[in-house]
């Protein structure tokens, strides 16, 4: 019988300090890493440019609040996220950034006392009104710390496909949809030869394209990321923006992250929140070089973080 | 944009804030997850259930049988129920008995304990002692009981009972409470242990820099901090002694009067044989000799209300009795 | 002389008491599997392994022994005590197996559906079961269930039919069963709740994220996770279960019967006698000799049952880390 006593965490109504999560040490497999070919890094100004001429909005935030308990952590908060766009959204910690992009796929309702106002539209439909399991299947998430299943790569990728439909597939049903995925997440050709290795073998870069394929095999909509790289070497970092840029074309992705460079690098806009405003929202160039607010010029210039 | 001013809270009335949006109901789940759902229902009612008719039963033989007199009465061979007496005898059988077992089981649990966690050398040595107690806490209690009575037919354990006519060993509270402190001892050696893993290097570390010996930052800096598991392993360490009666059975004999073995106050009980509240309850079922129900319910109510009570007092004592089943730190989806 | 006591203690002599100290426990596990073994001999000697086979009745068996003064014949030593082992393990097996269903469902209720207040009042519901006395289950399985099945359970015509071969009193295989699996149930839910809850946040999280509803993502992610732990659970209920001596003993129906399961329901309430039951009901005559080894045979065997328990429970959950970060 266990003997140890946490305090319940429901018992403090302060918000989770989630962007304060310790950075693990990541399990490295460097042999594993140098033998895979990593795309080639290609220019920043190309790699931005946009395929599509028109966007088209996906998802629309209408004055969000966000609480817990009583203490507001989002404050009416509007924009927009398009088809075929990065938005990365940026902030000290603490700011609410990574408790907006829980609310969008009403993941901050596992918390027992948090509650928002305001609508979410997706698709122009309420998300409060699609069913939250659904509503998971078109907007899906990837966290910070790669969270692989304690089962083999295949079941891990076909997992939520296997569990929605309601007789059970076969593996072989499963299969291209699982190859599609994992080529789409790059890391088809490093596990190709073995879909029955356990996902917790992988290295962590590996392991968090795992988790990127798994959020993909549904064909979501929208792909929320939540700091990504910030448990991953550089390395890895590297082969998982190059990812997100190719990502995007299909999807309209919103991320995390407390890293500007890589914001400038793989963002086509910023959204930039201090204590639970939003201060600033615009193309990333545009923000990085003449930003409109004080705040934002302060932050990025490192005055406070 | 809203301001950056903290102080501006949004204008909003709490009514227009929504806790939570549309969530599938459980009638859409597969049949299987809503099999599983009416599953889990039953059974978590079932125990609460069981458990409830348990001690209201015997709380309500307990109130019909048990009569206040009968807790200093001794008992008494005879015929009927109404003349065969009180159960004062299985009473101060079982707390001696409990006594015995503590004094043996706690002291050498606390120490191995220690031995283990702050000592350790050789690793297989150590590796042993806690493969040692695993088995003792695995091992059921009637093959123990058959180790005591091989253990105290040696000659050299004659002094600890009055030998049977035709025997070479007897039965008495001091074998049967040796062999019933190993039924307590892997509480409260668990209960150390993971007490004084539990205790920070740094109070340790403290204590070395001043200058202190290992055993001496042991007596004066560890074992405090770690007073409140001992108690706890102790308490449920009690409990089992108090709640097992295998033992008592094979080496404590059937009598129903606590009977010394000779007239030398204390020494002569210890050696002799009696009843404890479990044996009493055994030998008084159907089970046994006698067949008196009514007595047997008299001694199982004040059997489980010890049991209860000790076990709340475990709750109350510390930091093991916590909560035996975590409050999560969120309630997923419920 | 006490003052030598009293002076501080070097580390060298406090580790050497200490470690005296802890040894004895080692000590005491050989002294008991040598004191055991050694009772035991001579049955082995004189019968070899083939008293674990079936032949004869086993309470004649020992009733015949009862008599035997020191120095018997080898024939005084027969015994062939597979009805008791069959006992053992029929109300065992069907005791884990029921009380491993129902403890994971429990377990699942606890974790997933009970309400706060609900989940803060089955902790020490489950403590308290766990902690009550073995004879107070058997006091209500012999006072209350078993004349409850002896008259409004098994019928008239089902007592007929066996009659000519065994009574049907109402103690029986249904008791056991039935107290066993609730004696075993509350560690067993202990146990897998506490595993159910510490399994990592994320991973349940993520399951979560890809849209499953919450029973799902326990069944799938959580309760796959803590197999291992499911494991151990079981085989510390079934060492649990294998040597209950005093439940088994009160309920059971005390005739080395082996219920027959072609006799249909009749099965549940015939009577049987588990190994330790029997050790428990002749121990009155232990100084017998022939009875004497016997017994002790019997306990060599639950000895020898409890090591491989745990040994199964520890080696099938190897496998099972294959995908485990830690179990």
């Amino acid at each position: 019988m266990s003997s140890e006593r946490t305090p319940p965490l429901s018992e403090t109504l302060d918000p989770p300090v989630w962007d304060n999560m310790p950075l693990p040490i990541e399990k490295l497999d460097f042999e594993e890493e140098l033998m895979t070919i990593a795309p080639e890094r290609t220019d920043t100004s190309v790699r931005r440019a946009r395929t599509a001429t028109e966007t088209v909005e996906r998802l629309r935030v209408e004055d969000i609040s966000v609480f817990y308990g009583s203490k507001p952590a989002v404050k009416n908060v509007s924009l927009s996220i398009n088809q075929g766009e990065v938005l990365a959204l940026i902030g000290p910690s603490g700011c609410g950034k990574t408790t907006l992009l829980r609310t969008l796929n009403r993941l901050t309702e596992l918390t027992p006392n948090a509650s928002h106002s305001g609508r979410i539209l997706l698709d122009g439909e309420d998300t409060d009104e699609i069913v939250d399991t659904e509503l998971r299947r078109r907007v899906s998430m990837v966290f910070q710390q790669p969270n692989p299943f304690p089962m083999s790569i295949f079941d891990n990728v076909g997992f939520a496909l296997r569990e929605q439909s309601r007789k059970r597939p076969h593996r072989r049903d499963l299969q291209p949809q699982v190859d599609k995925a994992l080529q789409r997440a790059g890391l088809y050709e490093e596990v190709r030869t073995d879909y029955d290795r356990s996902a917790l073998r992988l290295s962590g870069g590996q392991q968090q394209r795992l988790c990127i394929a798994r959020a993909i095999a549904q064909e979501p909509e929208i792909l929320l990321m939540d700091e990504p790289c910030s448990a991953l070497d550089p390395r890895s970092t590297a082969v998982i923006e190059d990812l997100i840029v190719q990502l995007r074309q299909d999807l309209a992705i919103v991320i995390v992250t407390h890293n500007l460079q890589q914001a400038r690098r793989i963002a086509d806009r910023v959204a930039f929140m201090y204590l639970g405003d939003l201060v600033e929202l615009g193309e990333t160039e545009q923000v990085f070089t003449d930003p409109e607010q004080e705040q934002t010029r302060e932050y990025i210039a490192g005055v406070f973080g | 944009m809203a301001s950056a001013n903290p102080l501006a809270a949004p204008q909003l009335s709490p009514s227009r804030r929504r806790r939570r949006g549309r969530r599938a109901p459980v009638r859409s789940w597969r049949a299987r997850d809503q099999a599983l759902f009416v599953i889990a229902w039953t059974a978590g009612a079932g125990l609460c259930v069981c458990a409830a008719a348990l001690v209201i039963f015997f709380a309500v033989q307990g109130i019909q049988y048990l009569h206040p007199d009968l807790l200093v009465t001794r008992p008494s061979v005879a015929a009927t129920q109404a003349m065969s007496g009180g159960i004062l005898d299985p009473i101060l059988g079982t707390v001696l008995l409990a006594a015995i077992g503590l004094l043996i089981a706690a002291p050498l649990g606390v120490v191995s304990a220690i031995w283990v966690v702050e000592y350790g050398r050789p690793r297989w040595l150590s590796r042993i002692v806690e493969s040692a107690v695993e088995i003792i806490a695995g091992t059921p209690d009637i093959v123990l009981a058959i180790f005591g009575l091989a253990l105290f037919e040696l000659g050299v354990f004659s002094p600890f009972s009055l030998a049977e006519p035709g025997g070479a060993f007897g039965r008495s509270f001091l074998n049967a409470g040796i062999i019933v402190s190993a039924v307590a001892l892997p509480s409260v050696y668990t209960a150390t242990r993971n007490g004084l893993i539990a205790t920070p290097r740094q109070l340790r570390e403290s204590s070395y820099a001043l200058g202190k010996t290992r055993i001496a930052t042991i007596r004066r800096v560890v074992l405090p901090a770690v007073r409140r598991d001992v108690a706890t392993g102790a308490t449920l360490g009690l409990g089992r002694i108090i709640g097992d009666t295998a033992i008592v059975v094979l080496l404590l004999g059937a009598t129903l009067r606590n009977q010394p073995a000779s007239n030398t106050p204390f020494i002569g009980l210890l050696r002799g044989t009696g009843s404890t509240l479990t044996s009493y309850v055994f030998n008084n079922s159907p089970a046994g000799d006698g067949n008196a129900p009514d007595k047997a319910y008299a001694a199982a109510a004040v059997l489980l209300l010890l049991v209860v009570l000790l076990n709340w007092g475990v709750g109350r004592i510390g930091r093991i009795g916590g909560p035996l089943i975590h409050e999560p730190s969120r309630r997923l989806g419920a | 002389m006490f003052e030598r006591l009293r002076r501080p203690w070097s580390d060298r002599r406090a580790e050497l008491v200490l470690g005296a100290a802890a040894c004895l426990l080692a000590v005491a596990i050989a002294a008991m599997i040598v004191f055991i073994v050694r009772g035991a001999w001579p049955t082995f000697q004189h019968e070899g392994l083939s008293w674990l086979g079936s032949g004869g009745n086993p309470d004649a068996q020992l009733g015949a022994m009862e008599n035997t003064t020191s120095h018997p014949p080898a024939s005084a030593f027969l015994i062939h005590a597979w009805p008791l082992i069959y006992g053992t393990v029929l109300s065992a097996g069907l005791a884990v197996v029921l009380g491993l269903a129902i403890s994971v469902a429990t377990a699942i209720f606890i974790v997933e559906f009970a309400p706060s207040p609900v989940r803060r009042v089955m902790s020490p519901i489950i403590r308290l079961l766990a902690a009550v006395p073995s004879v107070l289950y058997g006091l209500v399985g012999i006072l209350v269930l078993v004349p409850f099945t002896a008259n409004h359970i098994v019928t008239q015509g089902e007592k007929k039919s066996v009659a000519y071969v065994v009574q049907l009193s109402g103690g029986g295989l249904a008791v056991a069963v039935v107290l066993l699996t609730l004696m075993i149930t509350p560690i067993m839910t202990a146990l897998i709740a506490d595993a159910l809850q510490s399994v990592p946040r994320p991973w349940r999280e993520g399951a979560i994220a890809l849209g499953l509803n919450p029973l799902r993502a326990t069944l799938a992610v959580s309760v796959r996770a803590i197999r291992p732990a499911i494991i151990a659970a079981a085989g510390l209920a079934a060492a649990r279960a294998v040597g209950e001596a005093i439940v088994i003993s009160m309920v059971s129906g005390g005739v080395s019967f082996s219920p027959n399961p072609a006799d249909g329901t009749i099965f549940w309430f015939e009577p049987f006698q588990s190994l330790a039951s029997e050790i428990v009901r002749s121990a009155e005559a232990i100084n017998a000799p022939a009875l004497h080894s016997t017994l002790y045979a019997f306990a060599a065997l639950l000895l020898f049952s409890s090591f491989v328990l745990s040994l199964a429970a520890y080696l099938v959950k190897l496998p099972l880390r294959r995908y485990q970060v830690s179990d």
